[in-house]
């Protein structure tokens, strides 16, 4: 057995908070920066006498979750009890599913590095958050805020099909990326709206009877980055390496069982919270305070019928549909608006490319600079589809083309009206160029000599000389078969 | 069904209720002649009957997504026997096993 | 006749033909609270200011002319596990909310006050309804007022009680395994428990989440009639509460049933049961037989020891879940000394449960723990389908089924204190029918030669309580039990 390659052997569990208005059993709002223990009533405080009861939209986005995951939505589930104390959670139980969910089965095609990988899902199911606890700074003592309590909550479980720490964070943000895209959930990272618990083992190989061997599993509670799941995975695999390497005969799966670690971010290292021992007896069994949910046929085909198109497929479509390349369409499906805009874009300039490039080059770095979103952006695709024109019928260059489309942005107005307000469209008469290039090479006589002489580079200079010469506005083309013609002609 | 001393322990532990050890012995002696006593559902053949677990036959009882005004914090907080603000207090919690 | 021996529909009457006022028929109940709690201590707490302001708005309105609601101006007294956001404590008998104030009404007062009523106050119980005798409260056992050295049932023993010894006209109870209709026999009133899912629970602290519901207490069957038609009705709070309107339960009551066919399960009728009781009981039927129903012999092989074992599974592990919550974080009483939050925990549901609490939810949390659930819940669960179908079978040849209700009169204080198993058979003839979720009833039908009352149980199907008080109507019309009025009213201070 030693010298065979120990496998990592990775699954997922993770928890987003759904984008509803009110909680998962009770009609408090869910907001995230309210004053402490101000959203909450006596059903989510856990008062005597209270009773939970659904929230529709919580169920329809589960549906919608996991129809997306390819999974699919059985006739009959139930809600259970799943018991433990601690003071965040108000009843010592939380409400959620135990083995009969709202989703079954499924997969995720994750893209990395230029390929896929598929990630199959065992379940989808629904429960309600824990509200926070945090420590004192100031004595001997923590505090509660219940805010959060019966926040709903995705929790999406995965097979163990993962094998790296760089998939194991590409699947987290796929994940990300079609809970965002179907409007099942924000997933804002810095709101905590989403946790990732992976659980890692080694396959050390198969025992004589062919059934495969396994190091401990541990499962590393609670990350909250996409940055933290790569880490904490990857600290994990060389961990269980090591451990391993240290004595082969006793790390397996049989002897040490399943262990629960966290993970100190600052350190860098994850810490042992519960071994096997100390598991939990959550002691599961059906919710008697509410009735089962018998999804109705029509009901989830209406939701799988106004599905968008999932991230991945979009991304595909955008290589094979306009000729994108991998990164590019990748960036441009990343976020759902910016991709619809993109193709209205694309379809009005009747030129793929271009609007990639623009969408790339000018807008996303607006998007980014601003810390908008696409809708704030202040320009309709249209607007950028007609500066396109422009610049592809020749009236501005591509350089002026960005000025105009900041003035754009800022003014509001249309790229037609810019260009004719500001007399920006370029000059590309042949005359009037021929004597800006012969002043531009007698004022440069270095780089000229040296584009002569063959040094393609001094090329871009000399163009360069001739756009600030006429403000921006030489046709650029123009000029370079111009200097083409004098210089080496 | 005899419960051992530690049965009973492990059981109070779980239940997070602390006993003394006259409670341990006590509780014992009466929660297994309890037991014993259901024991007697085994004289029944249960093979293939679903369980009853809900009364009804009810389903999909389903609320609209919409926000109704919380309680006031102060009445939120205003029961608890220890409070620190608007927060409720605990003693200090060493470990973080939030979530489970 | 004393305003105080009127009955809620005869106070009802004399309220909206302004014969008697609200502020009367309140002061009337508070001063024999006053008299008579001392001994029968049926009330945990009285509210005569909120009660006396209540019963002059109420005064004003009912003078105006308007139309104030099905209980206008009616006392009504409310078992201490329903929470009243009025400033009294709703404590459910514990030391663990010794002092809690519900900041919410549960929907039954809702509706008590929505219809008029004037409470008066809450009454005692066995200590989160988990008992036969309220000897488990944790503050105070009650007595029962046709003997003070007797238990007057449980565990809605104070409602019972408060009723028998005329200090309200009518009283909301709960019932989990008989806790309505056991005190109800015992205390020589009418109990009824309503089909499961009839009433809203939201409120009502919960002890076994699938057989909780509350429902009325009165010295008639009309008085219990118009108490369950005030409080019974869907309720978007409660998932597990029915969308079925409710009848007009006091416009058909009069109205006989037949034919009607009484069965009377075998089981119901064997070894345990006094043999003064079921003479008394026999006598009962006799009275329908002579109105011209017919008794048929059925069976309920699962409804009586198995139905005990069933219930002592499933209800101790429903408790031991719904009483996690009381750990002194949130609310509640919190122990002084702690080393740690786990010891807070742990001491603070010692000190706070007494020891049939503590019983039931190791108990449960046994039965639910892992390698047991199968043997214990999931087994249980079988049974009490085999439970539900025994009565499916029985009520589709008969139209009621009916028995005794206790298999005893009142016992003795401490008489069967020594084993909680001893006090569990009390439910022999009841627990069944919250495990199928029917509704039942008991109306006095009788008494001992030591003056006891005995109680008469009759069990229909699911949502025919219209029925049921029918015929629970037919037998009251040809007696005249509840005339009587136990010995402690009579007694001076």
């Amino acid at each position: 057995m030693s010298g065979a390659p120990l496998i990592p052997t990775i699954g997922m569990e993770v928890h987003l908070h759904l984008k509803t208005r009110t909680k998962m059993f009770c009609a408090c709002a869910v907001e995230y920066d309210a004053p402490p223990n101000s959203r909450v009533c006596p059903v989510c405080l856990g008062m005597p006498g209270v009773l939970p009861v659904m929230n529709r939209r919580a169920v329809e986005l589960a549906i919608r979750m996991a129809l997306a995951l390819n999974g699919r939505v059985p006739d009959f589930a139930k809600w259970d009890r799943k018991h433990y104390y601690y003071p965040d959670l108000p009843k010592n139980y939380q409400i959620s599913e135990y083995d009969q969910p709202l989703g079954i089965g499924g997969y995720l095609d994750v893209p990395l590095e230029g390929r896929t990988f598929r990630v199959g899902i065992t379940r989808v199911h629904l429960e309600e958050d824990a509200g926070k606890l945090m420590h004192a700074e100031d004595g001997n003592y923590s505090v509660v805020d219940l805010n959060r309590t019966g926040t709903p909550l995705l929790e999406v479980v995965s097979e163990p099909d993962i094998y790296s720490a760089a998939q194991a964070r590409a699947y987290a943000e796929a994940l990300r990326q079609l809970a965002v895209y179907l409007g099942v959930g924000d997933c804002n990272m810095q709101l905590g709206q989403m946790r990732f618990e992976p659980n890692i083992s080694l396959k050390i190989g198969e025992g004589p009877d062919g059934t495969p061997r396994y190091t401990p599993i541990s499962e590393i509670k609670n990350l909250n980055s996409f940055r933290s799941v790569e880490r904490a995975v990857a600290f994990e695999i060389a961990r269980h390496r090591e451990e391993y390497d240290d004595d082969p005969q006793g790390y397996t799966l049989q002897r040490l069982g399943k262990s629960t670690r966290g993970w100190l971010d600052d350190r860098e290292q994850t810490f042992l919270q519960r071994s096997k021992e100390e598991a939990h007896d959550y002691r599961y069994f059906p919710e008697p305070d509410l009735v089962p949910v018998v999804p109705d046929p029509k009901w989830v085909d209406a939701i799988r019928a106004g599905l968008p198109e999932l991230p991945e497929a979009r991304r595909q479509r955008f290589i094979a549909e306009y000729g994108l390349p991998e990164y590019d369409a990748g960036v441009l499906t990343a976020d759902r608006q910016v991709a619809d805009f993109y193709e209205k874009v694309a379809d009005a300039a009747a030129d793929a490319k271009a609007a990639s490039n623009w969408m790339m080059q000018d807008v996303m770095r607006v998007l980014n600079e601003q810390k908008v979103g696409i809708a704030d952006l202040g320009m309709t695709p249209g607007n950028l589809a007609s500066l396109i024109a422009l610049v592809a019928e020749g009236t501005i260059n591509r350089t002026i083309g960005s000025d105009v489309f900041g003035k754009m942005l800022a003014s509001g107005k249309s790229a037609r009206e810019i260009v004719a307000e500001e007399d920006l469209a370029q000059t590309s008469d042949e005359g009037e160029l021929e004597r800006i290039v012969d002043e531009v090479v007698a004022e440069n006589p270095g780089p000229a000599q040296d584009f002569a002489a063959g040094k393609d580079k001094a090329l871009g200079r000399l163009i360069g000389m001739a756009k600030k010469k006429t403000g921006g506005k030489a046709n650029p083309q123009v000029v370079r078969n111009i200097l083409i013609r004098k210089l080496r002609g | 069904m005899a419960l051992s001393r530690d049965d009973v322990l492990k059981v109070g532990a779980l239940s997070r209720i602390r006993l003394t050890d006259e409670e341990v012995q006590r509780f014992a002696g009466q929660l297994s002649s309890i037991l014993d006593y259901v024991d007697k559902l085994n004289e029944l053949e249960t093979g293939g009957v679903e369980p009853l677990a809900h009364a009804l036959p009810i389903h999909n009882v389903l609320r609209d997504d919409q926000p109704r005004p919380s309680l006031d914090p102060q009445k939120a907080v205003g029961g608890a026997p220890e409070s620190a603000d608007a927060f409720f207090r605990v003693p200090r919690v060493i470990d973080d096993t939030s979530s489970a | 006749m004393a305003t105080i021996d009127l009955t809620a529909c005869q106070m009802r009457d004399a309220l909206r033909a302004r014969d008697l006022s609200a502020a009367e028929a309140a002061q009337a109940c508070l001063d024999a609270i006053d008299r008579l709690n001392p001994k029968v201590k049926a009330f945990l707490s009285t509210d005569p200011d909120g009660a006396r302001r209540r019963a002059a708005q109420i005064d004003a309105r009912l003078d105006a002319g308007d139309d104030v609601g099905l209980l206008a101006g009616v006392p009504v007294a409310v078992k201490d596990n329903m929470c009243t956001d009025d400033g009294q404590p709703t404590t459910c008998a514990s030391r663990i909310l010794e002092n809690w104030r519900a900041p919410y009404n549960a929907h039954v007062v809702e509706r008590l006050l929505e219809e008029g009523a004037v409470i008066v106050g809450k009454t005692n119980l066995d200590e989160f309804a988990m008992g036969s005798s309220t000897e488990n409260s944790g503050f105070e056992p009650t007595r029962n007022p046709w003997d003070l050295d007797r238990v007057p049932g449980g565990s809605s023993g104070g409602s019972a009680a408060a009723v028998a010894a005329r200090t309200t006209p009518i009283a909301l109870g709960s019932d989990t395994g008989g806790s309505i209709r056991q005190p109800a026999a015992l205390c020589g009133v009418v109990g009824l428990k309503p089909t499961y899912g009839r009433v809203s629970r939201y409120g009502l602290v919960a002890f076994a989440s699938s057989l909780d519901q509350i429902g009325p207490f009165g010295r008639t069957v009309e008085d219990a009639a118009l108490l369950l038609e005030a409080t019974a009705g869907h309720d978007p709070r409660d998932s597990t509460s029915v969308a079925q309107a409710v009848p007009d339960y006091l416009a058909t009551l009069d109205r006989p049933v037949a034919p009607l066919r009484i069965g009377l399960p075998r089981e119901f009728f064997g070894e345990g049961l006094e043999p003064e009781v079921e003479r008394i009981l026999r006598d009962a039927l006799a009275v329908y037989e002579r109105l011209g129903a017919e008794l048929v012999d059925i069976d309920l092989p699962h409804s009586t020891d198995y139905a005990i074992a069933t219930y002592y599974i499933v209800a101790t592990s429903e408790a031991s879940s719904n009483l996690a919550r009381y750990d002194g974080v949130h609310y509640g009483r919190r122990s002084r000394d702690h080393a740690d939050m786990i010891d807070m925990y742990m001491r603070s549901r010692e000190e706070g449960f007494g020891d049939e609490v503590k019983r039931r939810i190791m108990l449960g949390t046994y039965a639910l723990s892992a390698g047991y659930y199968d043997a214990y819940y999931k087994k249980a669960l079988q049974v009490r389908r085999l439970i539900r179908r025994d009565f499916d079978e029985a009520f589709e040849t008969v139209d009621c089924i009916m028995g005794p209700t206790s298999p005893t009169a009142a016992f003795r204080m401490g008489e069967k204190t020594a084993d909680p198993l001893t006090m569990y058979l009390s439910d022999v003839y009841t627990a069944s029918a919250n495990l199928a979720a029917i509704a039942g009833i008991s109306v006095p039908c009788g008494f001992t030669q030591a003056g006891l009352p005995v109680g008469l149980q009759i069990l229909s199907g699911v949502f025919t309580e219209e029925r049921l008080l029918r015929i629970a109507r037919m037998y009251e019309r040809e007696t005249d039990w509840a005339r009587r009025a136990p010995p402690v009213c009579e007694e001076t201070p």
